[in-house]
């Protein structure tokens, strides 16, 4: 590593020294093993001279290399504040028996600390579904609301009985309360779900009408049917989302 | 400053000769290697079939096993997930710490740092250092933790050591000094694959105490890599302006 | 380019209406003159910050995880390294850290007895730092309290007893620390409140005023010159340079020689065999048993060595205290007309060598079981270091020094 390198200088004024020094500080990092002395590369210049290029150079390179460090160190501490092993195992996929469920009827399972609504839909609640007028809903085809490939449908589920969704208002996160029977909440009601919070109002397949506070449909979580009777809520078909 | 480091070292030298003193058969070295993956999976076949009955590994998750040993989930499920059906839970201990401590006296011991705790090589020549001895309701004792409450669960693999005392001890006795242990009875394994046996289930406990440890060395190569050009780069900036001060 | 600098520039200096900005990096930066002198001790100093940074900043980020209850604290620990993305590191990086402040701030104290930088006029510098290393033992021992293992419960235990050897009130203040009959929940928890907040901000605060006080009257060196004394036709002192940037760049090559020592142990090593992460730490606490062989960490082990030396308890809890507390006293122990080494006389030289001789020595002996010949070693090792202090005033005074230089010398 003793090997010395000299480089050609090329001229005398600032501007070429200046390149020159660039060409030799990059070389000399590349060796870094070696602390070569810089002093070696450039001999037309005294040691002692002071030469504004190569100090700011430096400085310049010493500071971007710092910089990178403070931002690779940043990386540890940030990450950190994602969610810990624990935390995923708590919201892991979870199996539910729906075989009990009558038609009409809502029972709420816990998924990543939140309520999931799996609702069975009688064929006249489907039916009825059909008959809101879109202008009325403020995102009839599900295009800004969130749920999975296989949901993206009138009914927004895999099966048309089965409704499954995050029971959260999209608006602010209150769970909305459930009431299927048309004319519940007023006259004009056809049976969905009412927050309490704001008022805002969904029907039967978590759509969002308009006029009210929430901006989209509420959410349908990844969930796959294992047999008829049995889901998994969080888990694709492919596999855990 | 020499001097006082010399006279420093030559300290330290003498205590830990002053604090060598050991009787009975020393300790062999476990000699883990934790980047044998295969050993590691060994090991945590042993884990799951002999030492999860009684104890558990409560601060390791069964994914993360997965996911540091190479293993699929699936195959994790099928292999080694015996008191769970969830991929991310800890490794529980099947039964009741009620019954545990009925059974042995004292609870068994969560074994998830006891590798920290302990040390690789304590807990390598425990488990080869069981011997008859009839007085122990668990007919067995331990060369390196006398009178332990734990039976020699390896011991059809093993087979049974008999101790063997100092020639002026006859034979036994309260204070009889062991000189070293012998099959009484032979076991499934011969002592070398007993050997291996043990040390893979030393090496998964070692990384059960730290599953860090196989990614650590990694990432601190490349951390002080990446500061030594840091400090190349200092160092020349340091040069250029001490230029100015004669 | 120009756009960004003229905003900058602005910034600077509508914030400089309201803030001496510029002043105050001028005195204690661009404008403040250290002697161009300065060794290899003189690292210690920036490193202390260093450290005292990286503890703040990892502490913070382990209390977001860490439980202050009996029941939960060990595993809380051990979810720290497991379960949180990069746990492992932020918690090594802490640890580690606690015995590295200790290594700096010894080296650093080491350097004022070489070069006699608490003399005169830094008598104040002096006393404040002396705070602040007590205020750091009192948070190391806090919390080593936290992880809830073995040897955090015994050591406690053992620690808040000594204040049981206090006359008539010991045993009333023992159990007003614990807030129980023993170490428990209530202890952990306020020791926790302690650790994190009360702790921290004493040593920043004091940290402050060591800073402020140092730049008043100006670094000592290793010649103990005052290049105050010696200003060119400019009023700046001949043989100081601007603090910034020459000692900034200089100081950033030890800060980062620094951690890559610092990254070897946390990597690598982070239980240092031992002495940084004990093995019996890894066992929860249990107020049933005590571990066969309890120590404290290394850095508080010259001081129990000297505890444990004396055979009656209330005396070895006072001399204990003395050995911490008299290192206040150096400024008017030393009667010596020099400050540095380089000028003192053998005497002196021969003192300081044995009481770092002994420091080490008690620090090892406190770490070993005792027996009867390293207890009479622990004695005589402990009267060597208070006789370091004690007879400082007549053997300081009567040693033969060297002729001191006008300038200071570029070595």
């Amino acid at each position: 590593m003793s090997a010395r390198y000299r480089v050609p200088v090329v001229g005398v004024n600032r501007q070429n020294q200046a390149i020159t020094w660039r060409f030799c500080a990059i070389r000399v990092l590349i060796r870094s093993a070696a602390i070569v002395r810089m002093s070696e590369c450039g001999n037309d210049m005294s040691d002692n001279a002071v030469d504004v290029n190569r100090r700011r150079f430096l400085t310049g390179t010493t500071a971007v290399i710092g910089g990178v460090g403070a931002a690779i160190a940043a990386v540890p501490f940030i990450a950190s504040f994602q969610p810990s092993a624990k935390a995923k195992a708590i919201g892991a996929p979870v199996e539910v028996d729906i075989g009990k469920l009558e038609p009409g009827q809502r029972v709420t399972q816990k998924w990543r600390g939140q309520p999931v609504w799996i609702v069975r839909r009688t064929s006249a609640m489907v039916d009825a579904l059909d008959t809101i007028d879109g202008k009325l809903l403020r995102d009839p085809t599900s295009n800004e609301s969130i749920q999975p490939e296989y949901a993206s449908n009138a009914w927004r589920s895999v099966k048309k009985e089965y409704l499954i969704l995050v029971g959260l208002c999209t608006h602010l996160g209150c769970s909305p309360s459930f009431a299927p029977e048309p004319g519940e909440i007023d006259e004009t009601w056809v049976g969905g779900f009412f927050c309490p919070c704001h008022g805002s109002k969904f029907d039967l397949a978590g759509r969002a009408f308009s006029g009210f506070p929430a901006p989209t449909n509420m959410t349908v979580p990844p969930y796959r049917f294992v047999s008829d009777t049995r889901i998994v809520i969080g888990e694709d078909e492919g596999g855990a989302s | 400053m020499i001097r006082l480091i010399i006279s420093l070292l030559t300290m330290l030298c003498l205590g830990s000769v002053l604090a060598a003193d050991s009787h009975g058969p020393a300790m062999q070295p476990a000699k883990v290697d934790l980047s044998d993956e295969l050993s590691l999976q060994r090991g945590a076949r042993v884990f799951v079939n002999y030492c999860v009955s009684c104890h558990s590994a409560s601060f390791m998750r069964y994914n993360r096993v997965a996911e540091d040993l190479g293993l699929s989930e699936e195959s994790v499920k099928t292999n080694l997930m015996f008191t769970s059906d969830k991929i991310g839970d800890v490794m529980r201990v099947a039964m009741l710490p009620s019954e545990a401590e009925a059974w042995f006296g004292v609870p068994p011991p969560d074994l998830s740092v006891v590798a920290r705790s302990r040390g690789p090589d304590w807990l390598y020549n425990f488990l080869l250092g069981y011997y008859i001895d009839e007085s122990k309701p668990t007919g067995v004792n331990n060369l390196f933790f006398k009178d332990t409450a734990m039976p020699h669960v390896l011991w059809e693999q093993q087979g049974l050591q008999r101790a063997v005392y100092r020639a002026e001890d006859n034979g036994g006795g309260e204070n009889a000094t062991i000189m070293r242990l012998e099959l009484a009875q032979r076991g499934r394994l011969t002592e070398n694959e007993y050997k291996r046996l043990v040390r893979d289930l030393v090496g998964f406990l070692v990384y059960v105490g730290e599953p860090a440890k196989l990614v650590r060395h990694r990432i601190g190569f490349w951390v002080i890599v990446f500061l030594l050009i840091l400090l190349v780069s200092a160092y020349l900036m340091k040069r250029e302006y001490w230029k100015d001060v004669h | 380019m120009n756009v960004v600098v003229k905003g900058l520039t602005g910034l600077r200096d509508w914030v400089d209406d309201r803030f001496p900005l510029v002043k105050l990096w001028n005195e204690h930066m661009g404008q403040y003159y250290a002697p161009k002198n300065f060794n290899f001790w003189y690292y210690f100093g920036v490193l202390s910050i260093v450290v005292l940074a990286l503890q703040i900043l990892t502490g913070i980020w382990l209390t977001m995880n860490y439980k202050p209850d009996a029941e939960l604290a060990f595993a809380s620990i051990e979810y720290i390294m497991r379960d949180v993305e990069w746990g492992w590191l932020i918690r090594y990086m802490h640890s580690t850290g606690a015995s590295a402040f200790f290594i700096v701030v010894y080296l650093h104290m080491f350097r004022a007895l070489l070069y006699g930088s608490y003399k005169k006029p830094r008598e104040l510098i002096w006393v404040l730092g002396m705070f602040t290393y007590l205020a750091l033992m009192a948070e190391a021992f806090l919390g080593y309290l936290l992880p809830w293992g073995q040897m955090s419960f015994w050591g406690a235990q053992v620690i808040i007893s000594l204040f049981g050897a206090i006359p008539f009130v010991g045993e009333a203040l023992s159990l007003w620390i614990r807030g129980d009959f023993v170490v428990s929940d209530v202890t952990l928890n306020r020791f926790f409140s302690l650790h994190v907040i009360a702790m921290p901000l004493a040593i920043v605060g004091l940290v402050f005023l060591h800073i402020i006080a140092l730049h008043e009257v100006g670094s000592n060196n290793p010649d103990g010159v005052e290049i105050k004394k010696k200003k060119g036709v400019d009023g700046k002192p001949l043989d100081g340079i601007p603090f910034h940037p020459y000692y900034t760049v200089k100081d950033s090559v030890g800060v980062i020689v620094f951690l890559i020592l610092f990254a070897a142990v946390v990597f690598f090593a982070p239980e240092f065999g031992g002495w940084f992460l004990e093995a019996n730490n890894f066992i929860p606490a249990n107020p049933l048993v005590t571990p066969e062989h309890i120590v404290p960490l290394w850095y508080f082990t010259p001081f129990y060595a000297i505890l444990r030396a004396v055979p009656d308890k209330l005396i070895g809890v006072l001399l204990m205290g003395a050995a911490t507390t008299i290192f206040f006293l150096l400024p008017w122990l030393d009667r010596s007309p020099v400050r540095s080494i380089r000028y003192r006389g053998p005497i002196f030289k021969t003192a300081l060598l044995m009481f770092v001789i002994s420091f080490v020595a008690l620090g090892y002996l406190g770490t070993q079981t005792p027996t009867p010949e390293m207890t009479w070693l622990a004695r005589g090792f402990s009267v060597i270091y208070f006789s370091f202090f004690l007879l400082m005033p007549f053997y300081s005074k009567i040693d033969k020094t060297k002729p001191v230089p006008d300038r200071v010398t570029g070595k």
